[in-house]
């Protein structure tokens, strides 16, 4: 069979560039005018290493929280397959939803629950918003569906025969999950705890609903960042700079993921 | 040491009684969709079904999976993709409460019995079928079963080494001497590793007979067919 020539229109390129350039433009801009030489000082500021500090502790709490309930929540959606469709579909969309939410949105949602008279808040023995857990609250809403998602196609992706296979070794069913179970969708855990920490590291909307804005308690890096945009741009710029560091490690990670005994 | 099962899975029809005794071979032959699977994953507990099976005196029929001591080996073999082939092998003494190192010297014992000592530190990956089969073969005796079940051993292995690899397993499972159950659709696979034979066909057994009866006097079209292209080989 002859291969058909690959053909691209020249008039394609025209969009595609100004596509490529609206992503990637302004990256250049944030690192062509970062304050490189002041970057040290600017760095070791209270105000930023406090964010910084804060912004590490919540997101990986929040990260922590997502492993711990996104886990059985992606075992319970990847079985969900032979369910009848309406509490499928449903399930689905609920886990779905906090991807497509305006974060603000979600912010909002969990004061109207949580909140000195939310809900679900106005029988708590304390006051939940505007603590650090709300922030890792707010992170955890926001991130851990892209956790459960991962972990959900990585289990799918498994044959479940497998574990029927170590049940007739005489394995119990705590051993079959610990012992093939997880360590086959480990790959997946781990590339959906590290979309999760992202998110949750970049988290600004419901984070600032929810939480608000104190120095040292929530005042998480991005909302330090807008803030001091207003002050102190070059703070800010160096603020971002950490958080597109950040992303750029996730994503360096996520592609040159290491695969454990499923590399062949 | 002996198997009795009364095998019914309504939903996919299948009504068969078997027994096995001990260090004997019993064969299920029959075509495609016939139900064979369905009977072994009956016996082992992975499908459900209503009937007494007795193994050894013990009724099983509402044991679990990992309770029942049946050994399985699948038609893919379904070996652990993150385990070494000496780990797979372990995974049974292990999940029965051995330690590690013990689970581990058990499991090189039974590569080394069956021929396959240096492979112990390799991936299921980098296996070939016939190898992957004696590791499946080794991980399921390692677990010591009372019943070994082997699923079409050999209809995953290329043409041109399956009598090899066949006469391989009928030695190992004629010395490992428990009781065994072999589904397959090929004569040459019952001539080589069974003493009796189930012809199922539709969920029924339409003939029973020793291996030299059933090629002697074909009792259904079905075994007529194959007896006739097996001559022929």
């Amino acid at each position: 069979m002859a291969r058909r020539k690959s053909f691209l229109a020249p008039g394609l390129w025209i969009p595609a560039g100004l596509a490529l350039g609206l992503l990637a433009l302004p990256l250049v801009a944030l690192v062509v005018r970062a304050p490189w030489a002041e970057l040290p000082v600017l760095l070791a500021d209270r105000t930023v290493t406090s964010a910084l500090g804060l912004s590490v502790l919540t997101a990986v709490l929040s990260t922590a929280v997502s492993l711990v309930l996104g886990i059985p929540l992606a075992l319970v959606l990847a079985r969900s397959a032979k369910w009848p469709a309406v509490p499928r579909r449903l399930l689905r969309a609920l886990v779905t939803v906090p991807l497509v939410l305006p974060p603000v949105v979600g912010g909002v949602a969990l004061l109207l629950l949580l909140g000195r008279r939310g809900l679900l808040g106005q029988f708590l023995p304390f006051q939940l918003p505007f603590t650090t857990a709300a922030v890792v609250i707010a992170q955890t809403f926001v991130a851990m569906p892209f956790l459960v998602l991962a972990v959900e196609g990585a289990i799918r992706a498994t044959d479940r025969r497998v574990e029927i296979a170590a049940a007739t070794l005489g394995a119990s069913r705590w051993t079959v999950f610990r012992r093939i179970t997880l360590p086959l969708v480990a790959p997946g855990v781990a590339s959906g705890a590290l979309l999760c920490f992202s998110r949750a590291l970049g988290e600004f909307g419901a984070t600032i609903t929810f939480a608000g804005s104190f120095p040292g308690t929530t005042q998480t890096l991005p909302i330090a960042t807008y803030l001091q945009l207003q002050t102190n741009p070059d703070a800010a710029i160096a603020l971002s700079l950490v958080l597109l560091a950040v992303s750029v490690g996730v994503l360096v990670s996520l592609r040159d993921r290491w695969v454990p005994g499923l590399t062949s | 040491m002996s198997l009795t099962a009364a095998v019914r899975v309504p939903e996919r029809s299948v009504d068969l009684d078997l027994t096995v005794s001990r260090g004997r071979t019993l064969a299920l032959l029959g075509p495609n969709g016939a139900g064979k699977s369905t009977v072994l994953g009956a016996i082992a507990g992975v499908v459900a079904s209503v009937g007494q099976i007795t193994l050894g005196g013990r009724p099983i029929e509402n044991a679990e999976v990992e309770d029942r001591r049946v050994g399985y080996v699948f038609q893919d073999y379904l070996l652990f993709p993150h385990l070494s082939v000496l780990e797979n092998v372990a995974f049974g003494p292990r999940s029965q409460g051995r330690g590690r190192a013990a689970s581990r010297s058990v499991a090189g014992e039974w590569l080394d019995r069956l021929g396959i000592g240096a492979l112990a530190a390799r991936r299921p990956a980098e296996l070939s079928g016939g190898q992957a089969q004696r590791v499946a073969l080794a991980r399921a005796l390692a677990a010591e079963p009372e019943l070994l079940l082997l699923d079409e051993p050999l209809s995953a292995l290329d043409v041109e080494v399956r009598a090899e690899v066949r006469e391989e397993l009928a030695r190992h499972v004629k010395e490992w001497g428990g009781l065994t159950i072999l589904v397959t659709h090929s004569l040459d696979d019952v001539a080589a590793l069974a003493d009796d034979v189930i012809v199922l066909e539709k969920g029924r057994a339409t003939q029973r007979a020793t291996v030299r009866e059933l090629v002697a006097a074909p009792a259904t079209p079905y075994v007529s067919r194959l007896v006739a292209t097996w001559s022929e080989d």
